[in-house]
């Protein structure tokens, strides 16, 4: 069933708590489970069906790239986790306090990828209880900023701050192409729908188009406008702190900060631009509210409208349907990190700065989801 | 005409031809002048035997000591950067500097400072001066205590307090930074590394104009000082014969002339050009320099910016001391690396880092310094010091020490005994050679 075309929908399901702050947080393709990174340098999966939280300990450093890798057969689990929370909520509803939990789904087998701040992947079994290190990968000089899974899910691609995108085998992690061409740290990737190209995008806003069958930048996209060299305090701030594509491929947005007025005290305002992705014309798609701070993840809607979220002076999430402007937003609890929208579109995340996951739903029905039973400790 | 109690030159500070000079300092290297319009290379050797001189490089804005000098990888305060090892086994810095890791032999690091002031303004003053600042009196900076008692001779002809300013910002360009020191002492400063402007003779003037031109000021002067000279008229006419020195070693103000290979090992940017400057006006007799680089105040995403910023400072620091060491220089040659405070352990929620002055890191090299040593220690996370506490007052008066002057001795302005240094306080002998 296609979820609400409404933003005013959204409503905060679930807060998902840890005790240090969130960097990134990311569904796998069933959407049963988020997984968000921290400043403790862990990785944290929360199972929104049964309330578990797990520790994914490998990493010496901070985790911002996150993706999974898509099994080769349709995922099923998002409508068997739909399926689960219904069946529980009837036994709920005839046997009350008696009601037996009943065992969640068994979904199909996925890879999660992550990538640190001192340059390394990790491949991860993204189902098992107690997920351990498959293969750690030397990846980048310096931090890897960014991960993206191509449609067929056969390459994973990194970015970072030696200013190379890297492409690698999904299945064993073996390198396939280094794609040079930046001149500055390199923020983020997206494959093309298509799955023969792939975007990225530097801290100078330059958005570079690669056919990946020959390995060069056949374009160029100009997003300087998520980039200022702030003459004041000598420095650069910039780069598509989010980028995603539209489902058809026809559209590519990136997010960050503009107006950029003081870099060092973060003045400046939250924006996304969104490519035509055939003529590279860009529009600026800014908050309706006057906001000081950066857009950290956008993503395109299957029911047609845009959504950002980010923080600064606080958090926000933004709505766009045709207009530059805004037509919705919402104040979030903290500042936003990062931001994912689930695979089926029923829900989009927000990795809070005070350390917890906001869960938005725009499912109709209860405010908060049927309580699960007392989460288990978190296993490492 | 009152006379002044000292011989005070032109309070002009402003850096033109004939007014930017305040005083004069520094060593007299009008003898034996190379090509390049410094010291050729036997007075070079003894100057570097004889004069010292100090180099501050003050990190403008607040360097983190957590992304530097005082690394806490995998703790709460930490953040993402790893500890890299350097020269000296079991000393480790930030992997932001992995060149100047490489240079550890030669650093003395502090890491117990306490400078008692969050406020940029007033941090700068307390780590300049030695001193939080008292009502009543104003202590004059480092570089004009420098200049005062490490001039060579009385008729240098390069100013003894030299300010190297970035483009924008940089710090206050303080023109009281001499205190009752007076003008003589005060610093000069450079925006930008530029020389004094109106240096060089507009070209439609001749030097056989020019030269006619002085002549006939020294006749005019010389017939009015044989009834009216006083100490202003002497002071004018001394900043007139110093400007003409200065102009006579403009080429030292001149990068551009050092060796192209020299230049790129120093980079090729604002920050490695100032330095390799500062290297030239030391080199030329000047007894301290202060270079600017900003900036550092990052209290919005702290990483990204130090990353940009320390990659800025971190080869061009190491090219310095290597190129010092190569000159004979480094041993008479006291360096420092400072900021007016540090950052806080806290990550705040932007990913930044706010001010902080209780427990922070200061370096020293050169002259007078045990390379190789790390006095001090802070906690686990860096919030507190645990060994050696230290402040500003400790490390004035082992800079002094390390150049060869005793710190307890006093100034008499207007007859009055000011010690030199805060005399509650002691040199850190632990780092002095």
């Amino acid at each position: 069933m296609p979820p609400p075309a409404d933003p005013a929908a959204a409503r905060l399901e679930r807060e998902l708590k840890h005790t240090r702050p969130l960097i990134g947080c990311r569904f796998d393709p069933s959407g049963r489970f988020l997984f968000v990174s921290a400043e403790d340098d862990g990785i944290y999966r929360f199972d929104l069906l049964t309330g578990g939280k797990v520790a994914l300990a490998g990493h010496a450093s901070w985790v911002r790239g996150m993706a999974c890798v898509t099994p080769p057969v349709p995922v099923a689990g998002a409508g068997q986790a739909q399926d689960w929370e219904r069946r529980q909520v009837t036994l709920g509803a005839a046997a009350g306090f008696a009601a037996a939990t009943l065992p969640p789904p068994k979904l199909p087998p996925f890879t999660l990828v992550s990538g640190d701040y001192h340059g390394k992947l990790i491949w991860w079994p993204g189902d098992a209880d107690t997920p351990k290190p498959l293969r750690v990968v030397e990846a980048h000089k310096g931090w890897v900023r960014s991960l993206a899974v191509s449609p067929d899910g056969k390459t994973v691609a990194s970015c970072g701050n030696d200013n190379a995108v890297r492409l690698w085998k999904a299945d064993d992690g073996s390198p396939l192409r280094t794609l040079e061409g930046h001149t500055s740290h390199v923020y983020n990737v997206a494959f093309h729908p298509d799955g023969r190209r792939l975007a990225s995008c530097d801290l100078k806003g330059v958005v570079k188009d690669w056919d990946l069958k020959t390995g060069t930048a056949d374009r160029e996209f100009d997003a300087k406008v998520l980039w200022k060299y702030d003459p004041v305090f000598m420095a650069d701030i910039g780069g598509a702190r989010g980028m995603a594509f539209s489902a058809d491929g026809s559209k590519l947005a990136c997010c960050g900060i503009t107006n950029v007025s003081n870099a060092f005290a973060g003045v400046g305002n939250p924006a996304v631009v969104v490519f035509d992705w055939k003529d590279g014309k860009p529009r600026v798609l800014k908050p309706k509210d006057v906001f000081q701070g950066t857009a950290w993840g956008v993503a395109f809607h299957p029911a047609g409208f845009i959504l950002a979220a980010g923080g600064g002076s606080g958090g926000r999430a933004w709505f766009w349907t045709d207009d530059v402007t805004s037509t919705h937003m919402l104040t979030l609890p903290a500042g936003g990190r990062d931001m994912a929208l689930s695979a089926d579109g029923s829900r989009f995340a927000v990795a809070g700065a005070n350390g917890t996951a906001y869960v938005y739903t725009f499912n109709p029905g209860p405010a908060s989801a049927p309580a699960p039973p007392s989460a288990p400790p978190v296993k490492k | 005409m009152i006379p002044c109690s000292y011989a005070c030159h032109s309070h002009e500070h402003a850096v033109t031809r004939r007014g930017f000079l305040a005083g004069a300092a520094g060593l007299g290297a009008t003898a034996a002048l190379g090509p390049l319009g410094f010291a050729a290379p036997e007075a070079t050797a003894h100057l570097a035997r004889s004069h010292k001189r100090v180099l501050v490089i003050f990190l403008w804005g607040g360097l983190s000591q957590l992304e530097s000098w005082d690394p806490k990888p995998n703790t709460d305060t930490g953040g993402p950067f790893k500890a890299i090892p350097t020269s000296v086994p079991g000393i480790h810095i930030s992997e932001l500097l992995p060149h100047t890791a490489r240079q550890a032999h030669r650093l003395a690091i502090v890491r117990s400072l306490n400078s008692f002031s969050d406020d940029h303004g007033i941090g700068e003053r307390i780590m300049l001066t030695g001193r939080k600042p008292e009502p009543g009196i104003e202590y004059p900076e480092l570089g004009a205590v420098a200049a005062r008692l490490l001039a060579h001779t009385s008729d240098s002809a390069l100013p003894g307090h030299i300010k190297i300013l970035p483009r924008d910002g940089g710090g206050s360009e303080n023109k009281a930074d001499a205190a009752f020191l007076g003008p003589k002492y005060a610093s000069v400063s450079l925006r930008d590394g530029q020389p004094p402007a109106d240096i060089r003779r507009p070209p439609e003037l001749s030097p056989e104009s020019d030269a006619a031109r002085e002549e006939f000021r020294r006749r005019l002067n010389a017939r009015f000082a044989r009834s009216r000279r006083s100490a202003a008229t002497d002071a004018y006419t001394e900043s007139f014969e110093q400007a003409e020195r200065v102009v006579r070693q403009a080429a030292v103000f001149d990068v551009e002339r050092e060796d192209p290979r020299v230049a790129d090992r120093y980079g090729r940017h604002d920050f490695g050009r100032h330095l390799l400057l500062a290297r030239r006006l030391l080199e030329a007799g000047v007894s301290y320099v202060k270079v600017s680089h900003s900036n550092y105040d990052t209290h919005h995403e702290n990483f990204d910016f130090h990353i940009e910023q320390l990659g800025e400072f971190d080869r061009p620091f190491a090219t310095l001391l290597d190129d010092l060491a190569d000159r004979g220089l480094l041993e008479s040659t006291l360096v420092i690396v400072m900021s007016e405070m540090g950052r806080t352990p806290r990550i705040n929620d932007r990913y930044g880092r706010d001010h902080w002055s209780r427990a922070w890191s200061v370096v020293l090299a050169g002259c007078g310094i045990k390379g190789g040593a790390v006095v001090g220690k802070t906690n686990a996370t860096g919030t507190a010091v645990t060994d050696r506490e230290v402040n500003s007052g400790h490390l004035f008066h082992t800079y002094l020490r390390a150049v060869g002057l005793d710190p307890t001795k006093n100034f008499y302005p207007n007859e009055r005994p000011v010690p030199i240094a805060d005399p509650k306080t002691a040199a850190i002998q632990e780092i002095l050679a």
